[in-house]
């Protein structure tokens, strides 16, 4: 019973969002159901289809959990796109510099790489470095609210900012190949590059994306689990959001599990980096995330901030990700931007359905 | 440096102080109103965008500013209509349907606009003589209206019955209503003038400070405002001061670029000049915080006794 309910409600709130969605859609002169047809109808029919929307997952999976970590104490974290961005260049950065990286700088090769460490060793501390790197830019708005009380919504919205251009002006006098016109860091070394799925799977397509990245994303679900409700940490935690008064009272510091919290939500949005440049792009590129760290909001919402939820609610938007450019092609006047129209709206109604849920 | 602080440059910095903090100047009061009444409002941002977009299209049909201003503001109010039934009826989590309804505004533009105007993202530019007056070619006529409303808002504030009851409502609405007031009516009506002010400060910014409207033109703005709110104390006159502050930042960022070398001849680099008023919040937030006090009812839904 507890469980119909505790899906009853996320479905409810995407069906509404979707009513909605079909009148804007209506509104503006097409066919909702032709629209959503589009939308949705394109995500598992191949291999193909499903290695994209498996990758797209991926991301999403991460970020989801993230936001998941923090507001189960109590927390927005509104910055997992700006601590996946600095997570992203300084696994690009590894990747180059100790991934024997050579580069061809206006028809001469140079060497940008300081080691040439073997794949076992480049690609754990690429992985090493992208959650380090996430856990830090997610630990200072922690610490700023632990010590100054204020707020982790403003702070990690403004550090989204700054982390974008922090990283791009790295990325511009560091590791860009002198003129390249894109704004993109060299490629990193062999050795750092994740196999990807394609490998392992008959029929599926070698240009599919898909990495193992996929499935750390479902070890971190199950991580996740075990840390929040097997554990003694998780445990003080979930205690702080529930109630930071009672927890304080039991011993446990609101302070310290702010911090906590906020470095392991960091840490998951890091780790979007290893798909994304170990098993995708082999770089850093300026602008790569599709606002994963904000979706990932509607991702932990929709999924009620519970693993298993996260990984259904991911592979939901995933679909809507993989959906989008079939709307703006197929469709006569749509555009891809609905889905980020969706998503919000989503959110409107998983946020004021959740009274009913409780009761 | 001396090359640089010369009058005509300081001149040129605080006119640029005034244009840059006058969308914050709007935004800011209109949350004042709705914090002061007990609801947070992260919607700013998107009220902003909002206003911003209706202005832009409406001024561009209508070759009409004027027209387009009130528009946007119509618009402002009945997004914050929409934010106020989440928040106030169904007790949504105020901070994260606020951030909904900003992401909400990055999309929706995107969508009309692309079914009006082909192009996602954008609106058309509109001819100089159509956009919003500045006099002598420096003081907008927004930043007039937004430094009038700073008394008004006081007077509304403090001086009114409406204005005592907003805060009696923010501050303990129990004690409120059992004095007769309407504790959801005047939430409703608070956060309703939060998203016409707030969509006047982002229609300056798409038909006064620019010329047309692009996805997210707010760049974060209506956040800022808000921790411009939250460093005055959530006090109309602080306020403004807050709001100069951070347009200071943002002036100083747009004038400093190219200006500036470093010790190796080369300009500052524009990702760090862009990245001031963002740091600055930041730092200004965590030094001033722990004297500010929040309205003690902000953030709890209000459910009456039955």
């Amino acid at each position: 019973m507890k469980i119909l309910r505790e899906i009853l409600w996320p479905l409810t709130a995407v069906f509404a969002a979707f009513v909605v969605g079909g009148i804007i859609v209506v509104a503006i002169g097409d066919n909702p159901f032709q629209t959503y047809y589009q939308l949705i109808g394109n995500s598992f029919g191949s291999m193909n289809d499903t290695g994209y929307t498996l990758f797209l997952a991926t991301p999403l999976i991460f970020t989801g959990l993230a936001v998941a970590v923090a507001f189960r104490c109590g927390l927005l974290n509104i910055g997992a796109e700006g601590q996946l961005y600095v997570a992203a260049f300084a696994t690009a950065w590894v990747g180059i510099k100790f991934g024997g990286a050579m580069v061809t700088v206006f028809g001469k090769e140079e060497n940008w790489s300081w080691f040439s460490l073997p794949a076992v060793l480049l690609v754990g501390l690429c992985v090493l470095t992208a959650v380090a790197a996430g856990a830090f830019w997610g630990a200072i708005p922690g610490l700023l609210k632990a010590k100054f009380g204020s707020h982790e919504v403003i702070n990690t919205i403004m550090l989204n900012f700054v982390a974008i251009a922090l990283v791009s002006y790295f990325t511009q006098y560091y590791l860009k190949i002198p003129g390249d016109p894109i704004m993109q860091t060299a490629e990193i070394g062999k050795a750092a590059q994740i196999p990807r799925i394609s490998q392992y799977v008959p029929g599926m397509p070698d240009f599919v994306p898909l990495s193992v990245a996929f499935l750390l994303a479902i070890l971190m679900c199950v991580l996740v689990y075990i840390f929040l409700w097997k554990t003694k940490w998780g445990y003080e935690l979930r205690a702080v959001g529930e109630n930071p008064t009672a927890a304080e009272y039991g011993g446990i510091s609101p302070k310290k599990q702010i911090v906590i919290a906020m470095t392991i939500s960091g840490g998951l949005a890091g780790m979007v980096a290893i798909g994304e440049v170990l098993g995708y792009r082999y770089r850093y590129y300026d602008g790569f995330s599709d606002g994963w760290g904000f979706l990932g909001i509607a991702v932990a919402l929709l999924g009620r901030n519970h693993p298993l939820g996260i990984f259904v609610a991911a592979l939901f938007f995933a679909v809507l990700k993989r959906g989008e450019i079939f709307v703006d092609i197929e469709t006569k006047y749509v555009s891809k931007d609905l889905v980020e129209v969706l998503q919000a709206i989503i959110i409107i109604f998983v946020a004021s359905l959740q009274r009913f849920s409780k009761r | 440096m001396s090359d640089v602080l010369t009058p005509t440059f300081l001149l040129i910095l605080i006119f640029s102080t005034i244009r840059g903090a006058t969308p914050l100047i709007f935004a800011a009061l209109g949350g004042m109103f709705s914090e002061r009444a007990g609801v947070i409002n992260i919607a700013l941002e998107g009220l902003m965008l909002a206003g911003a977009f209706t202005a832009a299209v409406v001024t561009y049909e209508l070759q009409n500013p004027y027209i387009g201003f009130v528009a946007g503001m119509a618009v402002g109010a009945v997004v914050a209509l929409v934010f106020a039934v989440a928040v106030i009826k169904f007790e949504a989590d105020q901070v994260v349907t606020g951030f909904a309804i900003s992401l909400l505004m990055l999309g929706l533009p995107a969508v009309v606009s692309s079914r009006i105007y082909d192009s996602a993202g954008s609106t058309q530019q509109i001819a100089k003589e159509f956009l919003l007056p500045e006099f002598w070619n420096r003081l907008p006529l927004a930043a007039i209206l937004a430094f009038a409303l700073v008394p008004i808002c006081w007077y509304v504030l403090y001086k009114t019955p409406f204005g005592l009851r907003i805060r009696a409502v923010g501050e303990n609405p129990e004690a409120a209503d059992a004095a007769g007031v309407n504790v959801i009516k005047l939430r409703y009506s608070a956060v309703i003038i939060s998203g016409i002010l707030a969509a006047a400060g982002g229609a300056y910014l798409s038909i006064g400070q620019s010329s047309l409207f692009t996805r997210g033109m707010t760049a974060g703005r209506g956040y800022i405002a808000l921790a411009a709110l939250i460093l005055a104390k959530w006090r109309p006159f602080p306020v403004l001061f807050a709001c100069l502050f951070f347009g200071f930042t943002e002036a100083l960022a747009t004038n400093l670029q190219g200006v500036y070398k470093l010790p190796s001849g080369e300009d500052v680099p524009v990702q760090f000049i862009q990245m001031i008023p963002y740091v600055l919040t930041i730092i200004v937030l965590a030094g001033f915080i722990g004297l500010s006090r929040a309205p003690k009812a902000l953030g709890t839904p209000y459910r009456k006794e039955s």
